[in-house]
């Protein structure tokens, strides 16, 4: 493929009118430019108090057909689910991200009704339960990634998809949950997916109508911990 | 796909008198065009976004080169291959040979563009492989063997009725007397015949709507979530991709993703935006074994440096055919190639040469409405003048136009002689239009006289008006009408 790389490099310097000096010049504006990774303009809307950044959250969620409720603690997560699953007319069975906090619930006591289990999602799962890395406020946006702890099918395979976001999680704008994953990750670099979702699947390919559930999920549901004081 | 651009006045012909497809761009003149502007009156800083949309891909295009070079050493660093093609041949050809390797049979496909542009389903079907395509839209039109007829809605022609006969017509293990009017029983058909599509494939390819140098991630945006069922159940992911995609940094791409959605469908953000980094970590518990970005130029570098530049910083939102009234009227197939409105009647010229789509910039009447919704503010108009002038100086045009162009600038070239020949032409056609003041038959003028009659002028030119309002005013106590 060298030779790939050298014609199309080849061609692209010689439309710009690159000399080898303009070439040093462009590589090195661009390597500052990445390093510096400067923020743009920030809707005025997601800047705001934390408290009015919540409330911002949930509307947004709502306006894209998606469902929030607030928790007090971690630990009424098994019940929420066992709810929120009798009230559609779900199965009992979940399958569950592999997450240590999520798996440290007391299921079997709090929700003795409901069949868990953990790992990536399979065809016949019918309802999935992660947890999120942030929230978004400013269009109502999950941040989810890849990992150990977090298979991506779980976001995508079930018809039914439960998360769990914490309110200290919660952000104004896509560049902070950014900025706090270049933490969390320090030298790992970008984990292999991240997925921004906002509400559930649709489609309007036929006649421009929204139907939910195109592949994705049908229901996205947001348990969010109210953990902020 | 063998491009029909050529007969762009056909095309057009018979998509004008085809009612269906008017009834089909009827729908989408409410749809897009309000959802649009709403979008953008809830954000009030939309228009400085877009300014700021246009400064990133400006700089990234003109340090593409190094970008490139960045991106590719990180795709490669976290275990994904790039591959550099020149040409479309050069990629296709990539792609097979991916495929093969695997030893794969079938290939699941999200929605891209550049597949389109590599016409990569006949060229995987020619080598053995089965192509699925999984957006709902893309699905459809992949059943009745046509292409797209939009960029981001490619079943935008057809209604519910068409759609349920083709799922008829294909789906012939499903029982006959199923229900098939609403659209909600066309999608979870859709659904369920393609989720065992995604359980089955070897090979996922998907497009990109971005490719980050910062951190060698591509970036796929989409509604339906079919994109993300095909880059993670496969063993691999193959990525097609051009040149110009590449932004610098997280934060230039979500600042330009904040103007995609609200130009595109009038979502304040799609449903999925996902960001894919090299194949699956050995700790992950699902994801692709391998992942390859097939990095296309295929004449994009060629744009650089001259006057259709600023065509590279298009991100594909369809804004621009949303709100053509040409495209209103014709729909995409007339355009005859993969990019149909007024982004395709910049592009097509330039990636299948103006002789092949010479009729395409000519196909607007220059009302603006492309530029004026444009999230990147690409210059559409003047790109479309900048063909004819190339199509003029390449001896392309019709000999009646360049007869006619050579007369009109030997008299506009000499003002007392254009002034007494418009004066003159004003008060001739003002006499035989008569009381009517419309004219239904006017000799070299069929193409317009043949539809509709054409408005005769009053019989004074601006010129004539000007002149004696300029005499009237110097005489002072008269009224200056």
């Amino acid at each position: 493929m060298t030779n790939g790389r050298t014609t199309v490099l080849g061609a692209v310097r010689r439309s710009l009118g690159r000399s080898d000096a303009d070439s040093d010049a462009a590589m090195a504006a661009a390597k500052a430019r990445i390093a510096a990774h400067p923020r743009g303009l920030l809707p005025e809307r997601s800047r705001c108090d934390p408290i009015a950044q919540l409330d911002l959250f949930q509307a947004q969620v709502e306006a894209v057909d998606a469902t929030v409720v607030r928790l007090s603690a971690l630990a009424e997560v098994p019940q929420a689910v066992a709810d929120y699953l009798k009230s559609h007319n779900l199965p009992g069975d979940l399958r569950m991200a592999p997450a240590a906090e999520l798996q440290a619930l007391p299921w079997t006591t709090a929700a003795p009704m409901l069949t868990v289990t953990t790992g990536k999602a399979e065809p016949q799962d019918v309802s999935s339960l992660t947890a999120a890395f942030a929230g978004i406020a400013e269009t109502g946006t999950l941040m989810l990634h890849s990992g150990p702890e977090g298979p991506t099918t779980l976001n995508f395979l079930p018809e039914n998809h439960i998360v769990v976001l914490k309110s200290s999680q919660v952000v104004g704008a896509y560049e902070e949950a950014w900025e706090r994953l270049r933490e969390a990750r320090a030298d790992e670099g970008l984990p292999r997916t991240v997925n921004l979702v906002t509400g559930p699947s649709r489609t309007g390919d036929i006649e421009q109508t929204i139907q939910l559930g195109a592949h994705g999920p049908k229901r996205l549901h947001i348990l969010l911990i109210e953990d902020a004081g | 796909m063998q491009a029909t651009s050529r007969s762009f006045k056909d095309n057009a012909h018979q998509a004008l008198n085809d009612e269906q497809l008017r009834r089909a761009l009827d729908n989408m003149k409410e749809g897009f065009i309000a959802k649009r502007a709403k979008a953008a009156a809830k954000l009030p800083e939309f228009d400085a976004l877009r300014d700021q949309a246009r400064d990133i891909k400006d700089h990234t295009l003109e340090n593409l080169d190094a970008y490139l070079e960045l991106y590719a050493e990180k795709v490669e660093s976290v275990g994904g291959t790039v591959h550099w093609c020149p040409t479309a041949d050069d990629a296709r050809k990539a792609v097979v040979d991916i495929c093969q390797a695997v030893g794969a049979k079938t290939v699941t496909k999200g929605k891209s563009m550049i597949a389109e542009e590599l016409a990569l389903n006949e060229h995987l079907e020619a080598n053995g492989l089965i192509p699925i395509e999984t957006d709902l839209g893309e699905y459809i039109i992949q059943l009745r063997n046509e292409p797209p007829s939009h960029i981001i809605a490619p079943a935008i022609h057809l209604n519910k009725e068409q759609v349920a006969s083709d799922f008829r017509a294909a789906h012939v293990d499903l029982p006959a007397d199923r229900q098939l009017e609403e659209p909600q029983q066309l999608v979870g058909e859709a659904r369920a015949v393609l989720r065992q599509k995604y359980l089955d494939a070897d090979v996922g390819i998907t497009g990109a709507n971005f490719l980050i140098a910062e951190t060698g991630t591509s970036i796929i945006v989409t509604n339906e979530g079919n994109g993300d069922l095909t880059q993670s159940l496969p063993k691999v992911h193959i990525v097609v991709a051009s040149i110009e995609k590449i932004v610098p940094s997280l934060e230039d791409a979500s600042a330009i993703l904040r103007v995609l959605a609200r130009s595109a469908t009038g979502q304040e953000f799609s449903t999925y935006t996902t960001f894919s980094t090299g194949p699956k970590r050995s700790d992950d518990p699902d994801g692709p074994e391998q992942y390859h970005v097939i990095l296309l130029d295929n004449g994009r570098s060629r744009m650089l440096g001259s006057e259709f530049q600023d065509m590279l910083r298009c991100i594909r939102c369809g804004a621009c055919m949303n709100h053509c009234p040409v495209y209103h009227s014709v729909g995409g197939h007339a355009y005859g190639w993969v990019y149909p409105g007024p982004m395709g009647a910049v592009l097509t010229p330039s990636l299948i040469g103006v002789d092949e789509a010479g009729h395409l910039p000519n196909a607007s009447t220059f009302c603006g409405r492309c530029e004026a919704v444009c999230p990147m503010r690409i210059p559409l108009p003047k790109m479309m003048r900048h063909w004819r002038e190339q199509e003029f100086q390449k001896h392309l045009s019709p000999t009646a136009v360049r007869l006619g162009l050579g007369a009109w600038t030997f008299v506009a070239r000499r003002p007392s002689l254009y002034h007494f020949t418009t004066g003159l032409k004003a008060r001739v056609l003002s006499m035989i239009a008569g009381k009517r003041g419309r004219l239904a038959k006017v000799p070299l003028a069929s193409g317009w006289t043949s539809h509709r009659d054409l408005p005769a002028p009053e019989g004074r030119t601006f010129m004539d008006l000007w002149a004696k309002q300029r005499r009237t005013a110097q005489r002072p106590g008269q009224e200056t009408v």
